[in-house]
């Protein structure tokens, strides 16, 4: 995993909201649709966070410091913390997951006196895979949050939890009026919705990042949609509710 | 201070449990505290108890020759730690250290299987809890089998 902290090449600022992503352009490979890993409320060049899983993204996670690549964004629907002002959140992260809900956790702290308690969960594959990691230390030292990490499988030297990020839920803070913000592969969400379901969260209070493959990102081309549903425009952000019918479709 | 029977319901795995039910496991129950780094559960020795934990965590695992114990995964408050007691040959599967001090309701197994033969009403109840919780370890294992973070395929 890499993290590309990018600036405009006239200078001009990139304004965006945490859950946004940017379609960036690795010449002359191709684009491809990356989360924005930076905290909206602060300025300077902005993090996008890269796994590279493709011709693209490899393309991508080689760049060196001084390189170009093009941007066009930002697309979606953000994690809308917003309307979660005034309540808890239970964040929940698995993998390369954290990178779009570094934004929030980033922002949230910097406004920490607009929600109420804060949990955070946080799975990864193992203890030397967890993505930024000197963050998440950052964050785990704080009285303001709760921050619970659990590796799938442990190392020598890994004093910590092991299991899934399903088995830390039934253990946190979680009101009905609380709003979870979740990330993940989509197979770690929809379990990880149903065990939050199980805490007594309302569907219509679990937000997941929904990821398809973009092309136009402009809500045109088709190939994210989701149903009647365009990933790229209407989400990637989508409340439980909505998507859990659509999945239920394989053919979708 | 709380009865034993207080500790039992405010435990999950005994979630609405009947209070007949109840009686009989608090009558096979007592409160202990087992220090950290005690080696609670060995792989293959008998399963005559199991506990109820409070507070403090739990690593389950397996030991190999020359790792020591590989960490398969960690127990909570809330949690229940062993479930080999219930099905013959009633030995353990795996290892158990405790990381902290940990505080748990520990129940008689060798008097809790023969209350479960005299009452099988008792025993379905005890049956299905454990029964779930198998299913939770079943689904954790499978979905870490998935190895959903690591990358994917090419293609």
């Amino acid at each position: 995993m890499v993290t590309l902290e990018l600036e405009a090449t006239d200078g001009s600022r990139l304004r965006y909201a945490a859950g946004q992503f940017n379609m960036l352009y690795a010449y002359p490979v191709g684009e491809v649709a990356i989360s924005i890993s930076a905290n909206p409320a602060e300025d300077g060049p902005i993090a996008h966070t890269v796994r590279n899983v493709g011709t693209v993204s490899r393309a991508l996670c080689g760049l060196q410091l001084g390189d170009t690549l093009g941007l066009r964004g930002p697309f979606g629907s953000g994690w809308g913390l917003d309307s979660a002002a005034g309540g808890d959140l239970v964040i929940v992260a698995g993998g390369i997951g954290l990178a779009p809900l570094r934004s929030v956790i980033a922002q949230v702290i910097s406004q920490r006196e607009r929600f109420g308690a804060v949990e955070v969960v946080i799975g990864t594959r193992t203890p030397e895979e967890l993505a930024f990691r000197e963050q998440v230390e950052m964050w785990r030292g704080r009285d303001d949050l709760s921050v619970h990490v659990t590796v799938d499988r442990a190392t020598p030297g890994w004093h910590g939890t092991v299991g899934v990020v399903t088995t830390v839920l039934p253990r946190i803070r979680c009101d009905p009026g609380a709003i979870a913000l979740v990330c993940g592969p989509e197979v770690m969400m929809r379990f990880t919705a149903l065990a939050l379901q199980e805490r007594g969260l309302p569907a219509s209070r679990i937000r997941v990042s929904m990821e398809r493959n973009m092309q136009c990102a402009v809500a045109q081309c088709g190939h994210c949609q989701l149903g009647s549903v365009f990933v790229c425009a209407d989400g990637p952000v989508l409340t439980w509710d909505r998507v859990e019918p659509l999945l239920a479709v394989r053919q979708l | 201070m709380n009865s034993l029977a207080d500790e039992l319901t405010a435990h999950r795995f005994f979630a609405g449990m009947a209070d007949a039910h109840l009686e009989v496991l608090t009558g096979c129950a007592r409160n202990v505290v087992i220090p950290g780094g005690t080696s609670i559960i060995r792989e293959g020795a008998e399963a005559n108890v199991f506990w109820a934990l409070r507070a403090g965590r739990v690593a389950l695992g397996v030991t190999a020759p020359g790792r020591g114990m590989l960490t398969i995964d960690t127990l909570h408050a809330g949690d229940v730690l062993g479930w080999a007691w219930l099905f013959p040959p009633y030995r353990w599967h795996f290892d158990a250290d405790a990381l902290d001090d940990v505080h748990a309701v520990a129940f008689d197994a060798l008097c809790l299987r023969g209350k479960c033969s005299a009452d099988p009403a008792l025993g379905f109840d005890l049956a299905q809890r454990v029964a779930a919780i198998l299913g939770d370890r079943l689904s954790s294992a499978r979905m870490r089998i998935l190895d959903l973070y690591g990358s994917p395929q090419p293609g």
